[in-house]
């Protein structure tokens, strides 16, 4: 029985791909020497524009109908540093397989390697991007799916550089497996929703891994944000997802983060890691969002959350080895801090029920004396600071009465 | 070659005196205990840091104070010798300063190497073998400007306790009373004040301190940020070596036995 | 020879020696003696070059006494009390002389052999009790045959076989024509051993005569006694 049902599937999969060539369109071969350009002015809805391997010098190809664009052994499109390379102004059309190389710059013009705009269903997937000013540029895209491209540039100024795939709203956008370097923000949202980016790999990029705003509805999860300049940004927006994503190596620059959060509420942080960044997590004007079983290691400070941040929960979250594990500008505190594992809890278990008998206070003395004095770092691990936090511990003065752990747990979460 | 001679004897003199061995056994035992109960390498490095910080100065300038006025008589007897007085005074100062770094060696580097060297461990090592000289050298000015010897091992607790934990406490008191204020040169003068502190922040610019300097201003992220902070610290434990031994030094070779 | 002239030294408002000369030749053993703080191991210390003094010359065989340290070869020194380093053995003590003598002279092992201190060779310094430290000490006094030997309280602490040896030692030393310096409080040993006595008191040399000369100065039978008749005219 099933083995039948495999095979009709199959079968009629494909039936319905043969048909749709036969129905709606031919097949045009583009080689070296012919131009790209013509092949996709001469197309018909619903054609496939096959394109052998060879360098094309050429920009400003416009696609107006629904065709796919297929690139045979990556063929490279060389812009020649003109204007921008495709633009997409159909809707269901399909670039695959090609090196897209060396758009235009422009102070004036977003110009893009390819860009999609005001269509639905297009794909973006296999591609190669070098050396773009943008490189894939969606605005007011809805239903695209944008996978499996590399996208590599080399900007080194915040002011003369793009992003490497760039949303403006957009809606029920797919961002998968897609490896983002070199460009201003590896990945842009601004008022993108319902969309999903995942395995994403952003790395090197001047600014911000991920950039993120008035975005609401979103996911994004199983993404590694690497040495980026400031790490990831997510501001105005509520309702989003992340989840076990990897935010490391962000150190040692003013605003070196993890993640920075920004007007966010109601959203999730479940399960990432936070690995060697200045700031794990950088919280500002965070209200009723989940910080969950994520895991903190050796992170200048694991997580800055200010004052005006209220009803946050941090849960089971492990924090290991961080020089600071929270900081607060604050002496008060309306966040819930619950279950957490912290390694510098000296606190026992008696009753052997996995909790500290004790309460727990993660917020240090010379950690609210640094927020206030910057320079004072210069003592760190001092005797003087050390005795200094233990006593603080014991009876605090400084540091927010009611920023506590009430559970804290002696083992780390797995 | 006179203060090589000498050197010869006054280390194997010290290193196998019970105080020296007992310390590098003491040591080696809390490394060795740090490292082995401790779940990560630069978590044991950081506790590290706390006792060499506190331990090897204690010991190294009241050993080297109470060995100097134990010495005084043969100090004598050598400069009844046809030799110069520098040259006692180096080899009684070298003698000291290497066997005690031999020692603090012996007790923390080898269970760290062991254990797998990373750069901060190496510093770690560096680190508590210059405040051995630095500390044996206070140890010799205290002693030799003093020639009694309970008021030499007073000056020599006090230096101790001074660098230790006063100059800090007043570090930190000036950064709590001039917060409005720019306070990144007086940092970078300060550092270089406090021979410990520039042992700790030396170590540290190996693991998390360069991070967390991201938030002060540019000066000190400049100054500490780069290699170039690693030089400055380096060249200062030089000089506090090099300047409490020249003055004692100076001090000796004038000095009434 | 040693010829000191006009020597003075003070500490901060201590004075310690006044005015001091004196001149010490060869074949002659040398007491000087006094009560404590009248100013000899001041003395003792200048010529050594331990203590810089305030105004005056020092000359040892024709060298100065100026911070140069050459002069030292001539002299060999026996402390008070010995001071060798407490873990050493007694035979690295001697090689570590030997090492910064460096001059290759015959050693005078006479002394090593007589107060067996070969069978202690191998003994730590801290681990032997006071006698021997002093029986290794004045045994290194000798061994480098020097022109000029100076003793701070050479038999203290010894027993009275090991005294006799040094005793012996050092009048033979004498008759070999060296210049021999020691200090002592036992006025028998000075008998025994001095041929001239300068005595010290308050920084100046009180006296400074022959063991006859005082004898008959004073009209007493025994040095003892002399000395008493001679210090108590000044109280």
């Amino acid at each position: 029985m099933k083995n039948i049902s495999k095979i009709s599937k199959f079968f009629i999969a494909s039936c319905l791909f043969i048909t749709s060539h036969l129905g709606f369109g031919k097949d045009i071969i583009v080689t070296e020497g012919n131009s790209i350009k013509n092949a996709v002015e001469s197309s018909s809805e619903g054609d496939r524009i096959m394109v052998s391997s060879g360098i094309y010098f050429e920009s400003g190809i416009i696609i107006t109908k629904k065709i796919e664009l297929i690139g045979k052994d990556y063929p490279i499109v060389d812009g020649g540093s003109i204007g921008e390379i495709f633009t997409v102004k159909a809707s269901g059309v399909v670039i695959k397989g090609f090196v897209v190389k060396n758009s235009g710059f422009s102070s004036l013009k977003d110009f893009a390697a390819i860009r999609v705009e005001n269509s639905i269903n297009c794909i973006i997937q296999d591609n190669k991007l070098i050396n773009n000013y943008f490189g894939i540029y969606l605005a007011g895209a809805n239903d695209c799916k944008v996978f499996n491209n590399e996208i590599i540039s080399n900007a080194v100024k915040e002011s003369a550089s793009g992003n490497g795939i760039h949303l403006w709203k957009c809606d029920n956008i797919l961002i998968k497996n897609n490896s983002v370097s070199g460009h201003r923000d590896g990945i842009y949202f601004e008022f993108v929703t319902h969309s999903k980016i995942s395995e994403n790999f952003s790395f090197n990029n001047i600014r911000y891994g991920l950039h993120f705003m008035f975005s609401n509805w979103d996911d994004y999860e199983y993404n590694v944000f690497s040495t980026n300049g400031a790490g990831v940004a997510v501001m105005y927006t509520k309702y989003v997802k992340m989840i076990n994503n990897r935010f490391e190596n962000n150190w040692g620059r003013p605003n070196s983060y993890g993640l920075l959060l920004k007007d966010i509420s109601e959203s999730f942080i479940f399960k990432n890691t936070f690995h060697k960044n200045t700031v794990g997590i950088f919280a500002e004007g965070v209200s009723k969002v989940n910080i969950e079983y994520n895991l903190f290691t050796e992170n200048g400070y694991a997580a800055k959350i200010l004052g005006n941040c209220t009803e946050d929960t941090i849960k089971a979250n492990n924090f290991i080895s961080n020089s600071f594990d929270i900081s607060t500008n604050s002496s008060r505190n309306s966040n819930l801090f619950y279950g957490n594992y912290w390694d510098k809890n000296k606190g026992y278990d008696l009753n052997k029920d996995g909790f500290s008998d004790a309460p727990y206070r993660p917020v240090s003395m010379f950690s609210m004396m640094v927020e206030q004095t910057p320079e004072s770092i210069f003592l760190l691990r001092s005797f003087l600071v050390n005795l200094l936090d233990l006593a603080e511990k014991v009876m605090p003065v400084i540091i927010p009465e009611s920023l506590i752990d009430l559970n804290p747990r002696m083992e780390p979460v797995i | 070659m006179t203060t090589v001679k000498i050197l010869k004897y006054v280390i194997y003199d010290i290193l196998r005196s019970r105080i020296v061995i007992g310390y590098t056994i003491l040591l080696f035992a809390v490394t060795y205990g740090i490292i082995y109960t401790g779940k990560d390498a630069s978590k044991a490095i950081i506790s590290l840091l706390n006792v060499v910080m506190l331990v090897v100065p204690l010991v190294s300038i009241i050993f080297g104070t109470i060995h100097f006025y134990n010495s005084r008589e043969f100090m004598q007897m050598m400069l009844a010798l046809p030799v110069k007085r520098k040259n006692i005074f180096w080899a009684e100062y070298l003698g000291l300063s290497f066997a005690l770094s031999i020692s603090f060696t012996l007790g923390v580097g080898l269970p760290l190497l062991i254990y797998g060297a990373s750069a901060a461990s190496l510093y770690l090592i560096f680190s508590g073998a210059a405040l051995s000289f630095i500390f044996t050298s206070l140890s010799f000015l205290a002693s030799v400007i003093n020639n009694d010897k309970t008021r030499g091992i007073g000056l020599s607790l006090i230096i101790w306790f001074y660098t230790a934990i006063i100059f800090d406490a007043i570090v930190l008191m000036i950064y709590f009373l001039f917060s409005d204020y720019p306070l990144e040169k007086f940092t970078v003068i300060i550092s270089a004040l406090n021979p410990i502190d520039l042992a700790r922040i030396l170590v540290l610019l190996k693991m998390d301190i360069s991070a967390l300097m991201g938030y002060t201003g540019a000066t000190l992220r400049l100054f500490f940020g780069s290699a170039f902070g690693t030089v400055f610290s380096f060249a200062f434990l030089i000089i506090w070596i090099l300047a409490p031994t020249a003055i004692a030094l100076k001090v000796f070779n004038r000095k009434n036995f | 020879m040693i010829e000191v002239k006009n020597l003075s030294k003070s500490y901060y408002k201590t004075v310690a020696l006044k005015d001091v000369s004196l001149r010490l030749s060869t074949g002659c053993i040398t007491a000087v003696m006094g009560p404590n703080d009248s100013g000899k191991t001041t003395l003792l210390k200048c010529i050594l070059g331990l203590v810089k003094p305030l105004s005056g010359e020092i000359y040892v065989n024709g060298f100065q006494v100026n911070g140069n340290c050459e002069y030292r070869k001539f002299i060999g020194y026996m402390p008070q009390f010995c001071c060798f380093p407490e873990n050493l053995k007694v035979k690295e003590v001697f090689n570590m002389l030997k090492d910064v003598r460096g001059n290759h002279c015959t050693y005078d092992e006479d002394l090593i052999g007589k107060l067996k201190i070969d069978k202690i060779f191998n003994s730590s310094i801290g681990s032997l009790s006071g006698g021997s430290r002093q029986r290794v000490s004045s045994s290194a006094a000798f061994l480098f045959n020097q022109e000029i030997i100076i003793l701070d309280e050479p038999t203290a602490g010894l027993d009275p076989a090991s005294s006799e040896i040094v005793k012996e030692k050092i009048i033979a030393e004498k008759q070999k024509g060296k210049l021999i310096i020691i200090t002592s409080h036992i006025i028998s040993e000075v008998e025994e051993l001095a041929d001239r006595i300068v005595y010290m008191l308050d920084g100046s040399i009180y006296f400074d005569s022959t063991k006859e000369e005082l004898l008959n100065l004073t009209g007493e039978e025994n040095l003892n006694k002399a000395i008493a008749k001679i210090t108590a005219i000044r109280y």
